[in-house]
């Protein structure tokens, strides 16, 4: 079966589009998919990084896209997950070295040999974000419980109905359940009353995600951890699994249960 | 757009023409384009016309020669759209576009419709997300939120059947008995003729609201109530 390609996209910076991208892929190929991820980032890589795969770039997207490589040759396999590719971005280059077409050049490439194509996007709207788009057949939204980054989904959400890439999904990132209950954080139901859109997962503020990023294995290995939890039942529901939402929230109370029915309603 | 001419397409977009063409030989789809053109004249002129080359390769002297013919009978060649890289360089080497991202219809859209009574409105019935401006030389009926970073400017009234949290302008052009209605008033910020109010707070329990400039030639809203 061809492959389904995903992007991960955001408008701001910082919310963790990266994070969720190297999550979502740990996620699936675990479960045995065979998964490309594909950091979009080009001038800024990260990807890498999260993925632990730093060390072993020798090609890099723009390499393929200039002929100095096979595709092949710039797939990364990542140490732990035989199923896991990265295709890294370049370092020394900027977003104008590739261009739309070039990325459905590639992803038509890569579709018949993977299960799924995760596609990290820049933040902003301009040329890097156009080519993580081109040719996704689904986009996924991250956002934070924040003013700003609510903000700049609502925009980037408007991009994607304009260019008939939609319906986006929304990845509700870092939600302090604490801050929430005493009303210092926007709620996720204020998030999906203005984006209105659907919701594909909660991540709750955790700490453990920082500290597995930093040494290169997401935190989606993490069977204790909670935001590992919370992206493994993402990688399900992209799949096509339904998945409960998990409650964050240890009082009990209506709250999480009100997330159920706001991510059961279309 | 008829049998004679089934090498190439033509297409119409928000902003111009998109023409495609297959893999035929460049003269013939040249040829065949520039027959439909010559024939349908008063459909060409004018146009702004991007063409989509599929995998053909173009050297700088097609292209120039294209644009000159095209020229001719009034039609701007702005974007050439292909997925050879030597076709895309020599396009930007003529100072083409080579996307054509698709325009983003509600961005700073200036709608303009000739003929326009005093009682003309624009009906939208959708949410008008953050980046979106709609201006309008009428009334703007909004079925759907305003959400915050959007902005409607309005000649006539406004109103919204829906949330306001973004910015609207009514009476754009001076007139001081334009009003703006929501269910839900809760704007960045609201303008009425040259009457500019700040944020309103947004209400616990949200009840239809009009906006309008009152006997002191001040922004004030109230609420509406039935009866």
């Amino acid at each position: 079966m061809p492959a389904k390609v995903i992007t991960i996209t955001s408008g701001k910076g910082g919310v963790g589009k990266t994070t969720a991208v190297a999550n979502l892929a740990v996620a699936l190929a675990a479960d045995g998919h065979k998964v490309v991820c594909i950091d979009g980032d080009i001038g800024l890589r990260n990807l890498d990084v999260i993925l632990g795969l730093e060390n072993r770039i020798v090609y890099d997207i723009v390499d393929v896209i200039e002929g100095r490589c096979r595709l092949k040759q710039a797939m990364i396999r990542d140490k732990k997950l035989p199923d896991l590719y990265l295709i890294p971005a370049a370092q020394t280059r900027d977003k104008n070295a590739v261009s739309p077409s070039d990325m459905i050049r590639l992803i038509k490439e890569l579709r018949p040999d993977c299960d799924f194509v995760l596609i990290d996007s820049p933040a902003g709207i301009e040329r890097g974000f156009r080519n993580a788009i081109a040719a996704a057949d689904r986009v996924l939204v991250v956002t934070n419980p924040e003013v700003s980054a609510v903000r700049d989904a609502d925009r980037v959400i408007g991009i994607l109905e304009a260019e008939e890439k939609g319906p986006a999904a929304l990845i509700l990132n870092r939600l302090n359940p604490t801050l929430v209950k005493n009303g210092d954080m926007l709620s996720p139901e204020d998030v999906l009353d203005l984006l209105a859109i659907e919701l594909i997962g909660i991540v709750p503020e955790d700490e453990n995600v920082i500290i597995s990023s930093n040494r290169g294995a997401p935190v989606a290995y993490d069977t204790k951890s909670r935001a590992g939890q919370a992206f493994r039942n993402i990688a399900k529901r992209l799949n096509g699994e339904t998945v409960p939402f998990m409650s964050l929230d240890h009082q009990g109370g209506g709250f999480w249960d009100r997330i159920q029915r706001l991510a059961g309603r279309k | 757009m008829n049998e004679a001419n089934s090498l190439i397409q033509i297409k119409g977009m928000r902003d111009g023409l998109l023409v495609s063409l297959d893999d035929a030989p460049w003269q013939q789809q040249r040829d065949a384009l520039i027959t439909q053109v010559d024939a349908t004249p008063s459909f060409f002129q004018g146009a702004r016309l991007a063409l989509d080359v599929s995998s053909q390769v173009l050297k700088v002297n097609d292209l120039v020669e294209l644009r000159d013919l095209l020229s001719e009978r009034g039609i701007t060649l702005w974007a050439v759209i292909s997925e050879s890289s030597t076709t895309e360089n020599t396009a930007q080497l003529l100072g083409l576009a080579t996307r054509i991202s698709k325009p983003r219809p509600e961005e700073s859209r200036q709608f303009s419709v000739s003929d326009l009574g005093e009682e003309t409105a624009m009906f939208l019935s959708r949410t008008l997300r953050s980046g979106t401006r709609i201006e309008f030389a009428g009334h703007v009926v909004v079925l759907g939120d305003v959400n915050p970073g959007a902005e409607v400017v309005a000649e006539g009234n406004v109103m919204i059947w829906g949330r306001l949290r973004g910015m609207v302008h009514a009476g754009s052009k001076g007139n001081r008995t334009a009003v703006i209605c929501a269910l839900d008033l809760s704007p960045t910020q609201l303008r009425i003729a040259d009457e500019v109010s700040v944020a309103l707070k947004p209400r616990e329990t949200p009840r239809p609201e009009r906006a309008r400039i009152n006997e002191n030639g001040k922004l004030q809203t109230e609420f509406w109530s039935a009866g």
